[in-house]
This record gives C-alpha cells, sequence and structure tokens, in this order.
C-alpha cells in the first residue's frame, strides 16, 4: 500500500481545468518533490490530496483511506504545513499548539510536554507564550511545521516552507526535513526551490499546465535530456578550431567558454574516448576533462516548456 | 459527529475564539453599550411597565451579544488565511461552526444575565420561574449565535460585508419582536411577523419568569425549534459556501 495515491485528480474552477487527471503514488518514507512553474496546479492537486478541497472527479487515498469519503480519517494520518495558511496571531505559540493538539485528539495528559519538545525542536521554546504577532516570518512557519507534527504523523505535506525565509531558518527547516525522513516519515514537499528539491527529495514530480510532466528520480529526469548532457575540455598546447573538435563522434554540438569547449552529446563516456583519442592524434595536452548533466532546474524548465 | 471527541474539539474552537475574538471591540460597542443606549434612548419619557422594562432589555441584550462577533469570525479567519489552517486539521465544519456558537453562546449568556438581575434587582421584581429562565437564556444564546453563524456562511473575506448584512437583520428583528411595543400591541402584520422571530419568544419568556402571563413552556419549546432549525440552515449553507473561502 502506498502512503499517498492520486488517481485521475481533477479540479475545475468556472469551467477550466486547473488539474487534469493528475496520478502518481508516493511510497512509504519517500521524500516526494512536487515542482512546477505558478498555475500548474501543485497548490490545488496538494489541496485536494490533503481534503481540504474535493476535485470534480478522481480519487486520492492515504494509506488506503480514501480522501473525500473519510476526510476526517485521512487527515488524522497526516501533518500539513499549507504555504497559504497562517497560525492565529494573537495567541501565543503554545495556544496555537494546544488548539492543533486537542484538534488532532492528542491526550491531555502527553499534550502539554509534546508541545514543549517540538517547540524546542524548532526554536521557539523561549517565545513558547509570546503572541504570534511579534514573531517574523521565519518564527511562524517554524510554529506551522511544529503544528503540523502535533499528531506525530507518518506523512507530512509541506507546501514550500523555506520560501522567502531567513538562511537559519531555511537551514533549521531543511535539516528537520532530513531528521524527520531518516526517523521513517513520507515527505510530500512543494516547492519551487528546484535545488532544494535537488539535494532533499528521492523522487519528484513535475506539473505543468493542470498535467503531470515527469516523475521520476532527480538523477533520472536528468538524464532525460540528452542534449544537455555535455563534457568540458580544455587543452594547454594547441588552439583547435570548432570544426576540428565538431567532426568528433558523438558531438551534436560545440561551445567555447573562455579557454575551455563544451561538448555537447547524448553518450558523454563516448565523446571522452573521442577526445582522448583526438588529443593524443593531434599532440594536444588535456588539462581537464569534466562531463556535466543537465540541472534539475534545466531539466525542469525543459520539461515545462516542451508542454507551452 | 463522534462524541466526545466532537465536543473536545468544539471546545478547543471555542476556547479560542473567545481568546481570538471576544476581547475585541465590536463585543463591546455592538453587544453591550449600543443595545444599551438604543433601549435607553427608547425608554426616557416614557413610562414603561417594570414587565416590559426587563424583557426588552434582556431581549435586546442576547440577541446583540450573541450575534455580536459570530457572523464575522468567518470571514476574519478567510481573510487571515487561518481558515486554510483549521480546514487541513481532522475537524468538520459541524463541530467548527459548534465551537463558534458555544463562544457567542457563553458571551450571549452571561453577557445577558447581567443586565437583567441588575434591572431585576432595582425594579424589585419578583422571579417566579428561576430554572426555565436559566434555560431560555441559555437555549436563546445557542439560536441567536446559530442565526449570527448563519449570517457567516456570506462567502466573503470582508467582514464589514458581514456586519452591513447582520445589521439590516438584527435592527428589523428587534422592533417585531416585542423588544419596544409588546407583541400583541403590534398591528395585524406585525403580530404576524413576531411569530417567525425567535426574539419574541425569548421576550415573552422572561415576562412570564418574572410574573407576567404566558405559556412558559411552549415558549421555551418554540425556542428550542429555532436553535435546531438555525443550527442545521447554519451547517448546510456553510457547507455550500466554505469551498469558495479557500
Amino acid at each position: 500500500m502506498s502512503a499517498i495515491e492520486s488517481r485521475k485528480l481533477v479540479k475545475e474552477f468556472d469551467g477550466l481545468r486547473a488539474v487534469d487527471e493528475v496520478s502518481f503514488r508516493v511510497e512509504e518514507g519517500e521524500i516526494f518533490g512536487f515542482l512546477g512553474p505558478n498555475g500548474a496546479g501543485k497548490t490545488t492537486t496538494t489541496r485536494m490530496i490533503t481534503g481540504v478541497i474535493k476535485p470534480n472527479s478522481g480519487t486520492a487515498t492515504i494509506e488506503g483511506i480514501d480522501v473525500v469519503q473519510n476526510p476526517t480519517a485521512a487527515k488524522e494520518k497526516i501533518g500539513i504545513a499549507p504555504e497559504e495558511a497562517n497560525a492565529y496571531l494573537d495567541l501565543t505559540a503554545r495556544g496555537n499548539m494546544n488548539l492543533a493538539g486537542e484538534i488532532y485528539g492528542v491526550p491531555g495528559s502527553q499534550l502539554r510536554n509534546k508541545v514543549d519538545d517540538l517547540l524546542a525542536a524548532f526554536g521557539l521554546l523561549d517565545r513558547s507564550d509570546s503572541k504570534v504577532k511579534g514573531f517574523s516570518k521565519g518564527m511562524k512557519q517554524r510554529l506551522i511545521l511544529a503544528m503540523a507534527l502535533i499528531n506525530d504523523p507518518g506523512i507530512l505535506f509541506l507546501d514550500e516552507p523555506t520560501a522567502g525565509l531567513d538562511v537559519e531558518s531555511q537551514r533549521l527547516i531543511k535539516d528537520r526535513i532530513k531528521e524527520l525522513n531518516e526517523e521513517g516519515k513520507t515527505i510530500f514537499l512543494t516547492t519551487h526551490d528546484i535545488a532544494e528539491a535537488d539535494r532533499l527529495c528521492d523522487r519528484v514530480a513535475v506539473i505543468n499546465r493542470g498535467k503531470i510532466a515527469a516523475i521520476d528520480s532527480p538523477e533520472r529526469l536528468k538524464t532525460t535530456i540528452k542534449s544537455t548532457q555535455s563534457v568540458l575540455v580544455s587543452f594547454s598546447s594547441k588552439n583547435f578550431q570548432p570544426e576540428d573538435l565538431r567532426v568528433l563522434e558523438g558531438v551534436e554540438e560545440i561551445e567555447k567558454e573562455g579557454d575551455k569547449w563544451r561538448l555537447y552529446g547524448p553518450e558523454p563516456g563516448k565523446i571522452i574516448e573521442e577526445v582522448v583519442n583526438f588529443a593524443r592524434d593531434e599532440g594536444g595536452e588535456i588539462l581537464s576533462l569534466n562531463t556535466t548533466g543537465p540541472s534539475l532546474e534545466e531539466t525542469f524548465t525543459h520539461l515545462t516548456k516542451n508542454q507551452n | 459527529m463522534h462524541y466526545p471527541s466532537s465536543l473536545r474539539k468544539s471546545i478547543a474552537i471555542a476556547r479560542k475564539d473567545l481568546r481570538v475574538y471576544y476581547g475585541k471591540g465590536p463585543v463591546v460597542i455592538f453587544g453591550i453599550l449600543l443595545p444599551f443606549f438604543f433601549f435607553f434612548s427608547f425608554l426616557i419619557g416614557r413610562n414603561m411597565p417594570p414587565l416590559s422594562l426587563i424583557s426588552g432589555l434582556g431581549g435586546m441584550a442576547i440577541w446583540f451579544t450573541a450575534t455580536s462577533i459570530s457572523p464575522v469570525i468567518a470571514p476574519m479567519e478567510t481573510r487571515t488565511r487561518t481558515l486554510e489552517r483549521l480546514v487541513s486539521m481532522p475537524i468538520s465544519v459541524s463541530e467548527m461552526l459548534m465551537g463558534d456558537i458555544l463562544a457567542s453562546m457563553a458571551v450571549g449568556a452571561v453577557l445577558s444575565t447581567i443586565p437583567i438581575s441588575i434591572i431585576g434587582a432595582i425594579l424589585n421584581l419578583n422571579l417566579v420561574h428561576f430554572f426555565p429562565l436559566a434555560l431560555g437564556i441559555v437555549m436563546a444564546s445557542f439560536c441567536f449565535s446559530a442565526i449570527g453563524v448563519l449570517m457567516s456562511a456570506l462567502p466573503t473575506d470582508t467582514p464589514s460585508d458581514v456586519m452591513m448584512l447582520a445589521l439590516l437583520i438584527k435592527f428589523p428583528v428587534v422592533f417585531v419582536s416585542g423588544v419596544f411595543i409588546p407583541a400583541g400591541n403590534l398591528p395585524g402584520w406585525g403580530r404576524l411577523i413576531s411569530r417567525f422571530s425567535p426574539l419574541t419568544y425569548f421576550v415573552k419568556l422572561v415576562r412570564v419568569s418574572f410574573g407576567g402571563t404566558g405559556q412558559l413552556w411552549v415558549n421555551l419549546g418554540i425556542l428550542a425549534l429555532f436553535a435546531i432549525f438555525s443550527l442545521l440552515l447554519a451547517v448546510f449553507v456553510h457547507k455550500r459556501t466554505l469551498p469558495k473561502r479557500l
């Protein structure tokens, strides 16, 4: 049984299809990244999976529980830190935590200790009795995350958890995400920060115009863009002309970058062989030789651009 | 709803409401000062019978306090995005609304008991039916709070929109419910309309509780029916309008 499963989810607003038959599975213990440009349908999909809004058609399950049929039971299994949500500014941090704990049904005898532990883990214990209206954005976001963990959920939905935060808060939240995953929690991470997704996620799904454009591990997704795999080489002794290198087998495109040449092609290994042979035959000395794949950002751009 | 976890959730919401919303200006202005001055501006220069005075003031107090904040909680939470936070948690619409009603009911019951007690003491009125009056205050507070919550179903994130709607409903209700003139003295059309106002039955209940003539338990029963109807209608309408807020 998957931790999260979305089957052909559809959501329309005023006749416009914002989410179009989105299907995917998230396995237990994964950090699953959900990427997409603004307006692609990320937040709408997440809201449907978490039972905040109802889909027009399709189903979503959390640990096998149908979110549409039984939203309260499904929500009890998860913790959510929505992007467009706030804590109560006129309540203290502890007041907000207590409210969440009572709604999640945390027994009163455990609630105080749990609240203290979570506030401490997110660096807010010394401000626990301060009203949230005096908190910085980073502190509010940490509080929202702490609230999402009050029921010790197996699955955590984080919508843009580090967006617009200071470096210290970003680092603290990223470290906590890794730790939570190491503790066995499944993490569904919606983010604009592609570098963050690349570093944290086991798999990512790219959504564009309401449809899933690709789902795979970040590294495998990068290899899907053959054209942006390349070999970066510099020679010490001889000034070669572009046409000298363009004839090498496997090279599709060539670019000069300062004193280096970037050779594009679908098989970087083959290009390396050719470059080594070429240098030996032409009496050139190789100073440096690197293979570079596309970044996840390039992959993302490629995937979303191709659909536009 | 699954008890007692549902009740615990509703109480948590009620506690939150009391802390967040009920210390604010609108409660004091619309819940206490406005009905107080409104009533006394009508009273001064007239020779109102004591029973009309206590039932009118009691009715005004409970009607305005119980509907002071309950209509604006939902639009305020929509605007501050705390509604999204609540909806993402395992709590149903009916549990959320019940929490809002409980908070409003508590405020309405306490703030209406005070003027009723003071005026009763000043006028040296004899409280003949204590328990039915206490039950009536609780019932009426619940009913009027549910009506306030029903007003908040307007899918807007601007509290003043709902306040305007609330005022359009609240003042006419006061005029046709026997607050200033006993319902029996109203013209025919007024008497007809007054039957559809739950406030009419609370005003009558107060009169009877302090020794006036009337059917005590019938008024209490009708108030209970209005309370149930208002609650069910509020839940039904909110379930339909909630998606427009998110």
